[in-house]
This record gives C-alpha cells, sequence and structure tokens, in this order.
C-alpha cells in the first residue's frame, strides 16, 4: 500500500466534514463504537411524513476513514427514503470510500453505516450485514 | 476403494519413529490426544516465520493477515459442525474451558435454588466439577443420570428425572471417553426440550470421528477441543445458540471482549469477541483449522469403516485374555477400549506395554465417579483413531499377554 491510500476524495470528506454538528430536535438519534479502538460516531437525522431523510447531523471522533466515510455516507442519506436506507449494505459504503481496505479497516469505514443500521433496524442484522 | 491407513500414515511425522531401534510405536492413546499430520505442523510453522502478529487491532501488514487467518479459522470450524453463523464459534482453550464458561455464564443467569442440573455418570470431570462449583455459587441441584449395566445410560430413569424434576439443563457427552458408548444425544436433546430444559454436548470424544451437525442434533451448546481432532493443544469451541449467547454475560473481563470502557462501568463487544477476552490463541486457531482442512479431504465414512474394523478386532482378541475385563458393551460405540486385568494394575500394565512401544492411557481417565460406579479403581485404555493399522492392534494384543505373563503369576 501507498500514499495513494489516502485519496484525495477521503482527504477533503476528513477535512472539510459534511453536516457535522447534531441536529435537536430529531428523529433518528443513535450511537456506536468501534471496539478495536474507540472511535465514536453519534449520528441525528429528520424525517419527514413521507419517511424521506431530509436532514442529517452527526458528530464523533476517529481515523480520517471513519471520519470520511460518516462524512460521505450523510450526504448520500438525505433525500434518501428510509426503507431505501434500511437496505443499505456493506459494499455502499465500501464503493464511496473507493479504495481497497484490509479486515481491520472495514470496521472503520462501516462505523457511520452500524450507526445507521442498528439505530435503524436491530445489532443482529447489522452483524449479519457485517458478516456478508 | 478400501481405506489405506498405511499411506495416511506417512501424514504423521511423530508415527515413523521407533520407540528405540528394535521397537516400533504403537500410538493407542488417541481418546487422550491424536497426532498431528504435516499440513498441521506446517501451517504452524508457516505462521509464526511469516504472519504472526496480534489480531483485530493492528493496521499493519501482519496484523491484517493474522486477524484474515484466525477469522478464516473460525469459518472453517463453523461450517465443520454446520453452525448457522460464525458467531455462534467460540473459541476457548478446550472442552474444559468451554463447559466452565457455560457454568459461569448461563449459570449466573440463570440458575438459582431448586433448579436441577442433569448430569450422567459417565461424565468426564469436566461436566461434573464445573456444574459442583457452579452448584456451591448459585446454589441449584446436581443429580446423575445412571447408568445399565451395559454401560448405556438409564433412560427410563432420564424421562423420570425430567418429568419430576425442575430440570434447566442437560450436561451430556456424546461419547464416553472410558465406555465409548455413543449416546443418542439427539433424541435426549428432543426430550430435555419438551421439558424445557437447554441441552450442553461434551463432544471431545466425538468430534475427531463423526461429522458433528449442531442443527439437526439441536443441542444449545457443544464443547470440542482441537488437540484430540489432530489439531493444536490449548485450542477447543464452544458452539452456542445465538440466542442463548446473546443473552448471558460475559466470562472473563479483559480486552477484545468490550465496546466501551469507563472507569464506572463497560459494555460489552459483540459475539463471538463477547467471550474471547485478551489475545486469542492465534497460531493454534489457525492450526485447528488446517486440522479441518485435513478431515475434510478425508473420506471420513471409510475411515470410521476402518477405525471400526480394527476395534471389533482389538475388543474382540482383548476379551479373549484369560483375566481380563473390557469396560462397557454399549451396542454403539467409538472406538476404544478401556479394560482390568485381574491380578494386575493398571500403571503396572501400561509400563510393560510402554516396554513393547505401545502407548496407553492407564488410570481413571478423568472419570473417577464412572470407576467408583463400576467398582474398580483404575484401567487401561487403548483407543483407536484412522491412522492406526491392524499392525498396531497385533502388537497391542501381544504386548498384553506379555504384561500378562510378567505381572500376573
Amino acid at each position: 500500500m501507498d500514499e495513494t491510500f489516502y485519496r484525495e476524495n477521503i482527504l477533503d470528506h476528513a477535512r472539510h466534514m459534511r453536516n457535522k454538528g447534531l441536529l435537536s430536535p430529531c428523529d433518528f438519534d443513535h450511537e456506536e463504537h468501534n471496539p478495536l479502538c474507540g472511535d465514536h460516531l453519534h449520528l441525528t437525522m429528520r424525517i419527514d411524513d413521507n419517511g424521506i431523510i431530509r436532514e442529517v447531523g452527526w458528530d464523533g471522533s476517529g481515523c480520517a476513514i471513519s471520519q470520511a466515510s460518516a462524512s460521505m455516507l450523510g450526504e448520500e442519506l438525505i433525500g434518501m427514503s428510509l426503507e431505501q436506507a434500511r437496505k443499505l449494505d456493506k459494499q455502499f459504503v465500501l464503493d464511496l470510500i473507493g479504495i481497497p481496505l484490509t479486515i481491520n479497516r472495514v470496521k472503520c469505514a462501516t462505523l457511520s453505516l452500524k450507526t445507521l443500521l442498528v439505530g435503524l433496524v436491530s445489532s443482529e442484522h447489522w452483524e449479519n450485514i457485517e458478516d456478508e | 476403494m478400501a481405506f489405506d491407513a498405511a499411506t495416511i500414515r506417512q501424514d504423521f511425522p511423530i508415527l515413523q519413529q521407533m520407540r528405540s531401534a528394535t521397537v516400533p510405536l504403537t500410538y493407542l492413546d488417541n481418546a487422550a490426544s491424536s497426532q498431528k499430520p504435516q499440513s498441521v505442523i506446517d501451517t504452524l510453522n508457516t505462521y509464526y516465520r511469516t504472519q504472526n502478529a496480534n489480531v483485530h487491532r493492528g493496521i499493519h501488514w501482519l496484523s491484517e493477515m493474522a486477524t484474515e487467518l484466525y477469522e478464516g479459522a473460525r469459518v472453517k470450524l463453523q461450517k465443520f459442525v454446520n453452525a448457522k453463523t460464525r458467531r455462534e464459534i467460540i473459541f476457548t482453550r478446550g472442552t474444559t474451558e468451554a463447559i466452565n464458561l457455560v457454568a459461569q455464564t448461563w449459570g449466573r443467569a440463570n440458575l438459582k435454588a431448586g433448579d436441577v442440573v442433569l448430569s450422567t455418570v459417565m461424565e468426564h470431570h469436566a461436566n461434573i466439577v464445573s456444574w459442583q462449583i457452579a452448584a456451591e455459587q448459585y446454589g441449584f441441584t446436581l443429580h446423575y443420570v445412571p447408568l445399565l449395566y451395559d454401560g448405556t445410560l438409564d433412560q427410563a430413569t432420564y424421562a423420570r428425572l425430567l418429568r419430576e424434576e425442575n430440570v434447566k439443563l442437560v450436561a451430556l457427552t456424546h461419547g464416553s471417553n472410558t465406555l465409548g458408548t455413543i449416546n443418542p444425544v439427539a433424541d435426549m436433546t428432543q426430550l430435555a426440550h419438551a421439558h424445557g430444559a437447554l441441552v450442553l454436548v461434551d463432544a471431545a470424544q466425538t468430534a475427531p470421528h463423526f461429522k458433528l451437525d449442531v442443527q439437526a442434533l439441536d443441542c444449545d451448546f457443544l464443547a470440542f477441543s482441537g488437540h484430540k481432532m489432530l489439531g493444536p493443544t490449548g485450542i477447543g469451541v464452544l458452539y452456542g445458540k445465538r440466542e442463548l449467547l446473546e443473552a448471558m454475560p460475559p466470562f472473563l473481563g479483559g480486552g477484545d471482549m468490550i465496546a466501551t470502557v469507563t472507569l464506572e462501568g463497560s459494555t460489552w463487544n459483540q459475539l463471538p469477541y463477547k467471550f474471547e477476552a485478551g489475545t486469542p490463541a492465534i497460531a493454534q486457531a489457525i492450526g485447528l483449522g488446517a486440522a479441518v482442512d485435513y478431515l475434510n479431504a478425508l473420506d471420513l465414512p471409510a475411515a470410521n469403516a476402518h477405525e471400526h474394523a480394527l476395534f471389533v478386532e482389538l475388543y474382540e482378541r482383548l476379551s479373549e485374555i484369560a483375566g481380563v475385563r473390557v469396560l462397557g458393551a454399549a451396542p454403539e460405540r467409538g472406538a476404544l477400549a478401556a479394560f482390568t486385568m485381574e491380578g494386575a494394575h493398571a500403571h503396572d500394565i501400561a509400563q510393560v506395554l510402554d516396554q513393547h512401544g505401545v502407548a496407553v492411557r492407564a488410570g481413571h481417565h478423568c472419570t473417577m465417579p464412572l470407576h467408583q460406579h463400576l467398582g474398580i479403581a483404575a484401567s487401561v485404555r487403548a483407543s483407536l483413531y484412522f491412522y492406526n493399522t491392524a499392525a498396531d492392534v497385533d502388537r497391542f494384543i501381544q504386548a498384553v499377554y506379555a504384561a500378562r505373563k510378567t505381572l500376573v503369576s
């Protein structure tokens, strides 16, 4: 692996994070940790009466990959229906990141998705997604 | 094609040794621990030479590789016992630790005064003592299913105990390490479930020989050891149904088992890591994965038929020897024979056998209650595996005759 690992897009999101800052009040509020390194993500969302995600606000701490993935996923979620969001899989986030990740770093990249899906569906659903 | 044990033996370097210049090595202590094929030895060697690092944490080449291999081994074990998900496979030090884990965590959350755990008289100490310790801690009562004369479990009493007592869990061996009896665990599990009791199966003696299917058995927990099935020591497996494992408190506290830690308290990691505190036995787990690969490549039904044919010959010829009593006469049994000889102690017999290059186990085989029930202090046990041959059985029988000549006048 060389320096191209930190693709410009990732660094851009990590430096200029989109939708950072928690929403209050909000319709969705969930926090998760990455037990391997202690990275933390808190995700809030406002959802309209038709079940469409209108606003996303998040806060967290962690590596460039975990923060960039939260920033990128947040942008994607705006305008998405909850029904669509529930069906997101690991590959969706890995494609956003766009670089091959090793087994221990996949956990960093998917922390934001884990926060979304554990909060939206269940931890068991997330574990099944993780094992795919 | 017939099973060719002579060729298979070439995979096991240790079996190529002589006991001494003129005496070949006859290894018949497989129920205690199996020998290891070259592929398992190579896997361990390669791991330590080229892949070694801690798992799950490191963001570096070696740690990523070690993590992939370690988690890959878990998936091999999941498929080996047909568990629904890899999260139901907890790596432990062995069967003993796996049973203690259930007794201490499921026991802590679920057992109290007035509850009953049902074990059996033929259990290995691991499946008795763990529950005795937990009974003292949590106040439940431990009962034992008795034996019939042929060395099978008394199923009528089992059914009565389930009916009349407040049984919460049945702790049952799949195969006896002394009598050889194979217990009807699927039927016994069905009956236990009908009375609202869970079932823990000790599969230490059967996992090396049979293709186990936890979903077909429908057992709630199943424990086995790596070293008896071609793998390294210090590694074993606890299988548990996911919903049960999810609800259980953790066993040991430490690294890798947490989600978050503050000085005030902690939350637990997801399965299976909740039960794998501290740096795990990484090389050993990967080695066990290689052992599973070896067993998967083997024609297991043919290997079983080979073992069974050897066992029948060993059993018949041993039974013919004057003063010898072979323990257990269950219709369905594994390829092992424990025996006593009138006028000779087990240790002395084993010593003479060793002089003839024959390795057996002598003592109570961690089944003291069973030996007490049979009215004997100790026995000698010869146990077979697929790499044994008719020549091994010949040398064993000749050595038993020699022991009799030396020890019984």
